[in-house]
């Protein structure tokens, strides 16, 4: 913060402020993440449009209704559900300061993200294994694209969380690592809100057509 | 760095901060576990009603849970994400209400103007599959 003296020879010297005033320390990082994600909503978008112009283009391929499991998809956004729930309850804790409940809910929400994971990849693996490659029609590779950004998201969301972890067993809830488990909560909740649009207009609409 | 006179928070950020803190990210028990029952339910709808075929008609199926899906995104965005209109004096919301135009125009556009473009311009070997 620099400051100017204009007038030296009155008595009263005049001061001009010329930086803005005092921001606290991550105060504007909500807001900030909060346009990040709405920029990859933004992508998410256009990756569901791209499903949406393409998704019905199968090049004499597999059809949605010859792929989709919807027991294995509705098994899926249950994990997802269950941790979104799972981090609200971190979230609970932290604002309680109990380091060791939080880190258990956080724990237990990674898992329920690995079991998401885990599904997901079983599910593209059992569609490459019968020949439903990215590569076989404009439905399949809009269908790995939108549905694999998703589970990328996610993996990077457990990367995230792991981190976290590890920051909380050795700072302790601090104000910077409570900012950061805040960020991660939006990020982690918005992946659900993204997976409500893929649950229902590329597996549900798909199975439909 | 320092000033002669100690710096006016004309803003009141410090109290801002916490206030904002506290209001805004954390839900409470009960706030978490109506979104997550809410959430149960307006999943558990959709799919039952296309693994079961109960509506018997395709197009209505495809609007209802459209729909479903629709009224799920806005309770994710209350009970989870915590919006409000005042938080961070509204800009969330106002980056919020921008985002969704321009999903509405980018999804809307493209699946418009792609669906004029394959029913015009269909190549005809194409059509003579179809």
């Amino acid at each position: 913060m620099s400051v100017a003296v204009a007038t030296p020879q009155t008595a009263e010297p005049v001061f001009h402020v010329v930086d803005e005033h005092a921001h606290p320390e991550g105060a504007s990082t909500m807001l900030g993440f909060w346009l990040y994600l709405m920029s990859d909503c933004l992508i998410f978008a256009i990756l569901f449009a791209t499903y949406g112009v393409l998704g019905a283009n199968y090049a004499a391929g597999p059809a949605p209704k010859d792929l989709f499991d919807l027991k294995l998809v509705a098994v899926n956004t249950a994990m997802l559900l269950l941790s979104s729930i799972t981090y609200g309850f971190a979230m609970l804790e932290m604002a309680r300061a109990r380091v060791g409940a939080t880190q258990l809910w956080l724990g237990i929400t990674g898992l329920f993200g690995l079991a998401f994971l885990g599904i997901e990849l079983y599910e593209f693996a059992h569609m490459i294994h019968e020949g439903a490659t990215p590569q076989r029609s404009a439905f399949l590779s809009s269908f790995f694209t939108l549905v694999g950004t998703h589970g990328l998201h996610v993996t990077f969301g457990i990367v995230w969380l792991v981190t976290l972890m590890v920051q909380v067993a050795r700072t302790g809830l601090i104000e910077a690592n409570r900012r950061r488990l805040m960020c991660l909560s939006m990020f982690w909740h918005f992946l659900d809100v993204v997976w409500i649009g893929v649950f229902t207009f590329v597996y549900l609409l798909g199975t439909l057509r | 760095m320092t000033l002669n006179s100690p710096p006016v928070d004309a803003h009141g950020h410090d109290h801002g901060h916490e206030a904002h803190l506290a209001a805004h990210h954390h839900g409470t028990l009960k706030s978490y576990l109506i979104g997550f029952g809410l959430s149960v339910v307006l999943t558990a709808i959709p799919f039952w009603l296309v693994m079961g075929d109960v509506l018997g008609n395709k197009q209505a199926t495809g609007l209802v849970i459209m729909a479903f899906a629709a009224v799920q995104i806005v309770v994710h965005m209350i009970y989870f994400l915590h919006m409000t209109t005042a938080a961070e004096e509204g800009w969330t919301m106002m980056a919020l209400i921008f985002t969704i135009v321009m999903v509405v125009i980018a999804l809307a556009g493209s699946l418009w103007v792609m669906h004029h473009l394959t029913t015009n311009m269909m190549p005809a070997h194409d059509m003579i599959r179809r």
